[in-house]
C-alpha cells in the first residue's frame, strides 16, 4: 500500500495474460507505477473476477441490474493480452463492453504482433489503447487519464444515485405505513427497513464498484430498497 | 584499484559485451530498471522462469519434430510462445532465431525446423551461461559492500 498519498494507489488494474513471464512483467510494471494489481491467466478467469453474469441483461427480476453481480473489488482498468487460448483478448473486450455493469471499465489490449487490422478492430470495439509488447513503463503513463475518467464518472453516478435515494427516502417517510400487527403505539418509522441517517447516504465509498447507470449499488454497507423504483 | 571498483569495471565491460554481441537488448536493461528494494530478485526470478520455459518448449518441439507426421501447428505455437517470452526479457538472439523458426513452420520445412531448434537450444545455453556470469558478478559486488548498478 502506498503511503505517499499518490492518487494512483487507489487504482486497481486487472491484468490478463496466459504467459507467466508476461504476467510477472506487467505486474512489476504496474506496481512500479503504484497501481494495485491482480493478475489472471485467462479471459474466463478475468470475467469471473469481475463478477460477470452471463444473463444479467435479461434478468426479469431486476430491470436495473443483476443483484447477483457481487463485484467485491473495484477494477479501474483491464489490461489484456490479445493472443490467448480459448477466449482471446478481443473476446474479453467484447464481453466487457456488452455487459451493462462492466462496460465502463477501460480496456487496454497488448500484443506482440503489429497487425494494423487487429489494432483497428480492437479500438473500434472500444479498447482505449493498444500496446505493442514488450510493454514499457512509459506506455503505462498513458493509462492514468483513462482511469481518472472512470473515477470521475463513478463519482458523478454515485452522487446522482445517492441524491435519488435520499429524495425517495423523504417521500416514503411522508406516506402512512400500516404495521402488520396492531401496536399499542404508532410506529414512528416505516416497517420495511430502518432508513439510514442522511449522513450515510452522502458518504462517498470509493472502494466499492458501483453498478452503472441502471442499477442499485451492490454495496452491502447500504440497505437495499427492494421493490421501490429507483430510476436514475 | 580496490575490489569494488574492479568488480564494477568487470560488470560494465561484460554488460557492454552482452549488448554488443546481441545476447541481450534494451528490453533487458528495462527489466533491470524495474528491480528495486522491494523486489531485488526480480530479474533473476524472471530469467529463471524464462529458462525453465525454454527447456520445456525445446523438449516439446524436439518430440514433435521426431514424429512420423509432424504437427507443424503445434511446433509453431511453441515457437510463438518462445518468441513472445524471449522478446519480453530482451533475449535478442533467441528472439531472432524464433522469427526464422516460425517461417520454417509455416513452410512446413522439417529440416529447417530441426536446424532452428538446434540453434535455439544453443542460444539458450549460451545466454544462460552468460547471465549466470552476470549475476555472479552482481553477487560479488554486493558481497564486497556495493550495490547493484541500476544502469549498465
Amino acid at each position: 500500500m502506498a503511503i505517499t498519498g499518490d492518487s494512483r494507489s487507489q487504482f486497481h488494474v486487472l491484468a490478463v495474460d496466459d504467459s507467466l513471464i508476461d504476467r510477472k512483467l506487467i505486474e512489476r510494471l504496474l506496481k512500479t507505477s503504484s497501481y494495485q494489481v491482480t493478475t489472471v491467466d485467462s479471459g474466463s478467469k478475468a470475467l469471473k473476477f469481475l463478477g460477470f453474469q452471463e444473463d444479467e441483461q435479461s434478468n426479469p427480476d431486476t430491470p436495473f441490474g443483476s443483484p447477483n453481480n457481487h463485484q467485491e473489488v473495484e477494477v479501474n482498468l483491464i489490461i489484456t493480452d490479445y493472443c490467448m487460448p480459448g477466449m482471446t483478448g478481443y473476446d474479453l473486450l467484447k464481453k466487457v463492453k456488452e455487459s451493462s455493469s462492466l462496460r465502463n471499465i477501460p480496456v487496454v489490449i497488448m500484443s506482440s504482433e503489429n497487425v494494423p487490422s487487429r489494432i483497428t478492430r480492437c479500438l473500434e470495439e472500444g479498447a482505449e489503447e493498444f500496446f505493442l509488447k514488450p510493454v514499457r513503463l512509459s506506455d503505462l503513463n498513458r493509462l492514468k487519464p483513462h482511469m481518472m475518467k472512470t473515477k470521475i464518472k463513478n463519482q458523478k453516478q454515485e452522487d446522482q444515485e445517492e441524491l435519488k435515494i435520499s429524495e425517495i427516502q423523504s417521500d416514503e417517510q411522508q406516506q402512512p405505513v400500516q404495521p402488520p400487527s396492531p401496536q399499542p403505539q404508532p410506529q414512528p418509522q416505516p416497517e420495511s427497513q430502518p432508513p439510514p441517517p442522511p449522513a450515510l447516504l452522502l458518504q462517498h465509498n470509493n472502494n466499492k464498484r458501483k453498478a452503472m447507470e441502471e442499477g442499485l449499488s451492490p454495496d452491502r454497507t447500504r440497505p437495499r430498497y427492494n421493490g421501490i423504483p429507483t430510476m436514475v | 584499484m580496490d575490489l569494488l571498483s574492479q568488480l564494477r569495471g568487470q560488470i560494465a565491460d561484460f554488460s557492454a559485451f552482452l549488448h554488443r554481441e546481441g545476447f541481450v537488448d534494451d528490453q533487458f536493461t528495462q527489466l533491470q530498471k524495474l528491480r528495486d528494494e522491494s523486489s531485488p530478485g526480480f530479474v533473476v526470478e524472471v530469467v529463471s522462469l524464462f529458462f525453465e520455459d525454454c527447456e520445456k518448449l525445446v523438449n516439446n518441439m524436439a518430440k514433435a519434430l521426431e514424429q512420423q507426421i509432424v504437427d507443424f501447428k503445434q511446433v509453431d505455437s511453441h515457437v510463438h510462445q518462445l518468441k513472445g517470452s524471449s522478446s519480453s526479457i530482451g533475449a535478442a538472439r533467441i528472439h531472432n532465431v524464433c522469427i526464422a523458426f516460425k517461417t520454417c513452420c509455416e513452410d512446413q520445412n522439417r529440416n529447417g525446423c530441426v536446424r532452428c531448434l538446434q540453434q535455439v537450444n544453443h542460444e539458450c545455453i549460451q545466454l544462460k551461461n552468460n547471465l549466470q556470469t552476470l549475476f555472479n558478478l552482481e553477487q560479488q559486488i554486493i558481497a564486497a559492500g556495493g550495490s547493484i548498478p541500476a544502469k549498465q
